[in-house]
C-alpha cells in the first residue's frame, strides 16, 4: 500500500481490519522506500498497534500511524538530530508532544531524517545521507524537516511532526506538495524538542490535508507547565474546518515576490490568490519594509542561540565520545568529529556574534531588527486577516546544487524566516506546480489565530485539486 | 579611635549562598535533600541538561531571593531576567550556567558591621540568582583516583551570589561582614549554613589603590581571613620590591595558606552573556510588600530591642542576637529569671561551654538553665557549681536537680561553716598571729583549712569573711 490516506480514511480501514494491519502496511511501504526518509523504524510500532486493537483506544488518533522528526525526544527510540555527535543517544523521556500523541492513540512508526540539528533547507547535511524528493529523486525534499515531509508525500506515513525554526516545516511541505503548519510561538510545548534556536522554533504538524493538520493540532497543542514559553489558552482547531472565505481580507506583501523568484511559483501563487477572490475574499498589497533585513537578523539570532544550545554536546554524558588526554581535549575532539560542516559554521558564527566587542554590533542589532520585523507584521495584520505569499521562492532544487554555497541556501529562507522572527502562525498548502514540481502557498496569520489560516487553507483545498496530485512514488 | 588603614586595603567579597532550605531545585522539581544520598540520584532531564529539556523557574526561590535582598536593604528589580553564561566545564551539563546578569534580583543594599573603629556600613552591590553546577569527585586523592567522577545531585541548586562593595579595610572586617551575612541569612531561615558548600566566598583585594586581585577557592570564613592576610602581605611585599600588582585571579591553597596565580586579565573568559530564551521574565515588583511582611525582626533590630527591653549590656545583646536560635533561647530564659542574670549565663557562660564543645544551643534546655540560674540566685549552689552542672549536662546528660544531689553541690549549712572556721582558727595559732602582725597572706592558709574541712562545698568568699569576722572579734 502506497497511497495517501487521511485520518478519517485510516479510521475506516481500521474498522474494516485492524490497527495492526494498517501499521504493518505502512511498515511494508517504508521497507521498500527509495527516498531515505526514515532514519529509524520503531521496533515496537506493531506491538503498540496490537495494544490499541486489544484495548479499544478511543483517542482521536487511535491506531493512526505517525512519523516523528529526529530531533523530538522519544523514550527508547534514538533521537540524534541526524548528527554523528548524538550517535547512540536514546532519550530517557518523551517530549510533551509525544506524550500527547501516545495518549491520543497514535502509533509512532519511527524517526525521520533532517538537516543536522535542523540547520538547513535541503536535508542534505544529515549524517544519514540526504532524503530524496518523492516527486523527483534528483531533487531535495526541502528542509530541515525533509524526512517528515517526504515520507508523507511518499505515502510512507499519513502524518508527521517536524519543527520549524526558520521555515523547516513549511519549506519541505512546499517542496513535497503536502500541508505543513508552523504554529504561533508558544502554541505547542517545546519540551523535548532538541533546541537549535529556542526563541524561534515550534514543533509543527505535517499531513496531506488541512483537516488532518487541525486534528493533529488539537492533540499536540496547548499549555505545558514544563515549557515556560508555552501559553495557556484554549483553542479547538477543528472548529476551523469551515468552507467559507467570504469577506476574508488578504494582504499580499510585495517584498515576498522579490529578486530570484521563480516565474512558475509566482504564477501558481497569484492563481491561488485569484481563486480566493473568486470564492469571495478580497486582497490588497501590503508593505513589509523590513523584510530585506529579516534574513540577516534571523541568522545572527539563530546562530547565536545555537552556539550556546549546542555547547552541551561535549562527549561527557551521552552520544559520541572521542577520548583525549584531558577533558578539554576530549570535548574538542568529540566536537571536531561529531559536528558536520554547517553546524560548525553556525556555532563559530554564533560564538563570534556574541563575543565581547561584537555583541552589540551583531547580536543586539539583530534583536532590534527583529522588533522592526515584528512591527511590520503587526502593522500589516492590523488591516488584513491573513497574508499570502509563496512559501519558497523556487520549487525544489537539485541535490548538490546549493550544498557548497551556504549563502544561496540561506537566501532560500527569505520568505519563511520573518514569520519565525515575529512568532506568528503560518501554513503552507499545495497550490499548483512549476515545471512539474509542487508549489506551496504560504498563509500567515495573527498570533494565536491559527483558526483563520486553517479555515482559509481548508476552503482553498476544498475548492481546488492540487492536493489530490500524487508524486511518482505514489502514483 | 579612628582606624587609618595604613596599607590602603580595600576588600570586596562575593558570597555564594546555596538556598538548601528550598524543597526543589531552581529550574526543576528535583529534591534538594541530596547530601547523604548516592551520587546522581537527585537528577532529571532538566538538571542533567539532557537535549530537549527546558527550565521552569521555582517561584519560591524567587521569593527567597527577594527576602534576602530586602533583608540586605536592597532595591528589588521590576521583573526577573536570566542570562546564559557560556563556558565549558564537565560539571556544567548544559555548557552554560543560567544566571542573572544586568538585571540582578536585588541591588544597592547595605550591611552594618562592627568595624575596626566602631560601626561601619558595607555596601551590597548586588545579589543575583543562579544555578549551582554539579561536583567533580575523586576516589582518594586527585593523583591516585582512577578517574574523575561527576555528581550532578548539586546541579541546579539555587544559589544567591551576594556581591559587596569594596568597603572592608582589613581581613577582620571581612570576617565580621561574613559573620553578619550568615547571621542575617540564618534569621531568614533560607538555608542551613552547616551543610557542606552552603556558603562559598571569593574575595577581591587591593592595597594602596592598586589593581584588585581576585582570590578564589576559599572554603570557610576562617579561610577567608587567612587568605586575605596572606594576599595583603604578598601584595605589599611585591610592591616594596618594586613590583606592580596586576588584575588577576588567584587560587587559595588552604593547606599551605598561600594564594597561587590562576589567570591574568588577558586569559579571562569571555562568557558571551545573552538572555535565556527559555525563561520568560517574571514580574516581581508587586510582590515586594508581601515579602516585606514575611521578614522577621533582623539582628540589628533585635539587638536594639534587647538593649532597651531587658536593659542588658550591648556586648551581651550583640552576642545573644548573632544566632536567632540563641536569641530565642535567651528570651525564653529572660521570661523566667532576671534578664540581666539570664544574659550573663547565656551569653558568657553557656555560649562559652557550647563553643568549646563545638555544638549549639539546641544541645541545652531552657528549663535547665532557668533552674541553674534560680539555684544560684537562691544561694543554694555556688556559681562555680552552676558551671559544673552545665558541663555535666553537656558531657554526660542529666537534670540539674539530680546532678546537684549526685555531685553533692548544695551549699553547706552556715553552722557547719561556722564550726569549721572555729576549728581552723584554733588549730592555726601561728597563722592567726602572723595575720594580726600584718601578713595578709596568712589568712589564705586559714581559709584553705576551712575549705578542706567542708570538702570544698563552702563558698570561699563567704568563708574568708567569716574567718576575718572571728579573728577580729
Amino acid at each position: 500500500m502506497a497511497a495517501w490516506t487521511d485520518i478519517s480514511g485510516i479510521k475506516q480501514r481500521i474498522e474494516a481490519s485492524s490497527a495492526e494491519e494498517i501499521t504493518a502496511s505502512y511498515l511494508e511501504t517504508i521497507g521498500k522506500s527509495r527516498i531515505n526518509g526514515f532514519t529509524t523504524v520503531w521496533d515496537k510500532a506493531l506491538e503498540v498497534a496490537r495494544g490499541i486493537d486489544k484495548d479499544g483506544n478511543s483517542g482521536p488518533l487511535a491506531g493512526v500511524p505517525i512519523a516523528i522528526k529526529e530531533n523530538i525526544s522519544t523514550t527508547g527510540l534514538s533521537t540524534t538530530c541526524s548528527s554523528k555527535i548524538l550517535e547512540g543517544y536514546v532519550p530517557p523521556y518523551d517530549a510533551h508532544v509525544i506524550e500527547k500523541l501516545k495518549a491520543a492513540g497514535a502509533v509512532i512508526l519511527g524517526k525521520t531524517n533532517m538537516d543536522e540539528f535542523a540547520m538547513g533547507t535541503s536535508t542534505e547535511s544529515s549524517c544519514y545521507g540526504p532524503t530524496l524528493n518523492p516527486w523527483d529523486i534528483g531533487r531535495v525534499p526541502g528542509g530541515s524537516s525533509g524526512g517528515s515531509a517526504a515520507v508523507v508525500a511518499a505515502g510512507e506515513a499519513p502524518l508527521s511532526l517536524g519543527s520549524d525554526t526558520g521555515g523547516s516545516v513549511r519549506c519541505p511541505a512546499a517542496f513535497c506538495g503536502v500541508v505543513g503548519l508552523k504554529p504561533t510561538y508558544g502554541a505547542v510545548s517545546r519540551y523535548g524538542l532538541i533546541s537549535y534556536a529556542n526563541s524561534l522554533e515550534q514543533i509543527g504538524p505535517m499531513a496531506t490535508t488541512v483537516a488532518d493538520i487541525a486534528i493533529l493540532m488539537d492533540v499536540i497543542g496547548g499549555y505545558d507547565h514544563r515549557d515556560s514559553t508555552s501559553i495557556n489558552r484554549e483553542n479547538t482547531y477543528i472548529d476551523s474546518l469551515k468552507e467559507d472565505v467570504k469577506g476574508l481580507k488578504i494582504g499580499v506583501p510585495d517584498e515576498y515576490f522579490g529578486e530570484g523568484i521563480d516565474e512558475g511559483v509566482k504564477k501558481a501563487v497569484w492563481d491561488a490568490i485569484g481563486k480566493y477572490e473568486d470564492m469571495g475574499a478580497s486582497w490588497k498589497k501590503v508593505s513589509m519594509p523590513h523584510t530585506k533585513y529579516a534574513l540577516a537578523s534571523y541568522y545572527i539570532i539563530a546562530m547565536s542561540e545555537a552556539s550556546s544550545n549546542l555547547a552541551r554536546f561535549d562527549g561527557t554524558r551521552y552520544g559520541l565520545r572521542v577520548e583525549g588526554e584531558n577533558w578539554h581535549i576530549m570535548a574538542s575532539k568529540t566536537r571536531a568529529l561529531g559536528f558536520g560542516e554547517e553546524v560548525k559554521r553556525r556555532i563559530l558564527l554564533g560564538t563570534y556574534a556574541l563575543s565581547a566587542g561584537y555583541h552589540d554590533k551583531y547580536y543586539l542589532k539583530a534583536l532590534k531588527v527583529r522588533t522592526l520585523v515584528k512591527q511590520d507584521f503587526e502593522r500589516a495584520l492590523a488591516d488584513v486577516d491573513v497574508l499570502m505569499a509563496p512559501t519558497m521562492p523556487t520549487p525544489a532544487f537539485k541535490i548538490g546544487e546549493k550544498i557548497d554555497d551556504p549563502l544561496s541556501l540561506y537566501l532560500a529562507d527569505v520568505n519563511t524566516v520573518p514569520v519565525n522572527l515575529a512568532g506568528v502562525p503560518s501554513i503552507s498548502v499545495p497550490c499548483g506546480f512549476a515545471n512539474g514540481l509542487p508549489v506551496g502557498l504560504q498563509i500567515i496569520g495573527k498570533p494565536f489565530d491559527e483558526n483563520t489560516i486553517l479555515q482559509a487553507a481548508y476552503s482553498f483545498e476544498q475548492n481546488t485539486d492540487h492536493h489530490t496530485k500524487r508524486p511518482w512514488e505514489v502514483a | 579611635m579612628v582606624y587609618d588603614n595604613p596599607d590602603g586595603v580595600r576588600i570586596g567579597l562575593e558570597v555564594h549562598v546555596q538556598l538548601n532550605k528550598l524543597n526543589t531545585k531552581l529550574f526543576c522539581g528535583c529534591s534538594t535533600d541530596y547530601h547523604d544520598d548516592e551520587p546522581n540520584t537527585h537528577v532529571c532531564p532538566v538538571c542533567l541538561g539532557l537535549p530537549g529539556s527546558l527550565p521552569v523557574i521555582n517561584e519560591k526561590a524567587v521569593d527567597f531571593a527577594m527576602k534576602i535582598g530586602l533583608a540586605l536593604n536592597c532595591e528589588i528589580v521590576g521583573q526577573t531576567q536570566f542570562h546564559r553564561k557560556n563556558y565549558y566545564y564537565p560539571d556544567l551539563p548544559k555548557g552554560f550556567q543560567t544566571t542573572q546578569y544586568d538585571y540582578p534580583i536585588a541591588s544597592r543594599g547595605k550591611v552594618i558591621i562592627e568595624g575596626e573603629d566602631g560601626e561601619r556600613v558595607i555596601g551590597v552591590t548586588r545579589a543575583h540568582m543562579e544555578e549551582d553546577p554539579g561536583r567533580l569527585q575523586h576516589i582518594g586523592s586527585i593523583e591516585k583516583s582512577k578517574g574523575t567522577f561527576i555528581n550532578y545531585n548539586r546541579s541546579g541548586m539555587t544559589l544567591i551570589e551576594i556581591v559587596s562593595d569594596p568597603d572592608m579595610r582589613s581581613p577582620k572586617e571581612a570576617r565580621r561582614y561574613l559573620d553578619k551575612l550568615r547571621s542575617i541569612l540564618d534569621y531568614l531561615d533560607v538555608f542551613n549554613g552547616d551543610l557542606e558548600g552552603a556558603m562559598r566566598v571569593d574575595a577581591n583585594v587591593s592595597v594602596f589603590g592598586g589593581d584588585r586581585v581576585e582570590v578564589k577557592n576559599i572554603s570557610s570564613f576562617k579561610g577567608a581571613e587567612r587568605a586575605l592576610l596572606y594576599e595583603i602581605m604578598r601584595q605589599k611585599n611585591h610592591i616594596r620590591r618594586g613590583g606592580k600588582i596586576v588584575l588577576e585571579t588567584r587560587h587559595f591553597d588552604e593547606a599551605r595558606g598561600v594564594t597561587i596565580s590562576m589567570r591574568t586579565k588577558e586569559e579571562e573568559h569571555d562568557y558571551r552573556y545573552f538572555p535565556e530564551p527559555d525563561l520568560v521574565p517574571m514580574r516581581v515588583a508587586d510582590k515586594v510588600p508581601d515579602i516585606l511582611k514575611t521578614l522577621p525582626e533582623l539582628p540589628d533590630a533585635k539587638r536594639e530591642r534587647f538593649n532597651s527591653q531587658y536593659g542588658i549590656a550591648d556586648m551581651h545583646a550583640r552576642a545573644l542576637t548573632i544566632q536567632i536560635k540563641v536569641a530565642n533561647f535567651y528570651e525564653e530564659v529572660a521570661a523566667e529569671v532576671d534578664p540581666k542574670d539570664a544574659a550573663v549565663w547565656v551569653a558568657d557562660i553557656l555560649k562559652g561551654e557550647l563553643n568549646y564543645r563545638d555544638t549549639d544551643v539546641d544541645a541545652f534546655k531552657v528549663d535547665d538553665i532557668v533552674e541553674i540560674i534560680s539555684l544560684v540566685k537562691q544561694d543554694k549552689i555556688t556559681e562555680q557549681s552552676g558551671v559544673q552542672i552545665i558541663r555535666t549536662i553537656l558531657d554526660e546528660g542529666g537534670k540539674p536537680q539530680d546532678i546537684v544531689v549526685s555531685k553533692g553541690l548544695l551549699k553547706v549549712e552556715d553552722d557547719i561553716v561556722a564550726k569549721a572556721v572555729e576549728e581552723a582558727i584554733t588549730e592555726s595559732p601561728e597563722a592567726v598571729a602572723d595575720y594580726l602582725a600584718g601578713k595578709e597572706k596568712s589568712l589564705n592558709f586559714i581559709v584553705g583549712k576551712v575549705m578542706q574541712k567542708t570538702k570544698g562545698r563552702a563558698d570561699a568568699r563567704e568563708a574568708r569573711e567569716k574567718v576575718l569576722a572571728m579573728i577580729n572579734k
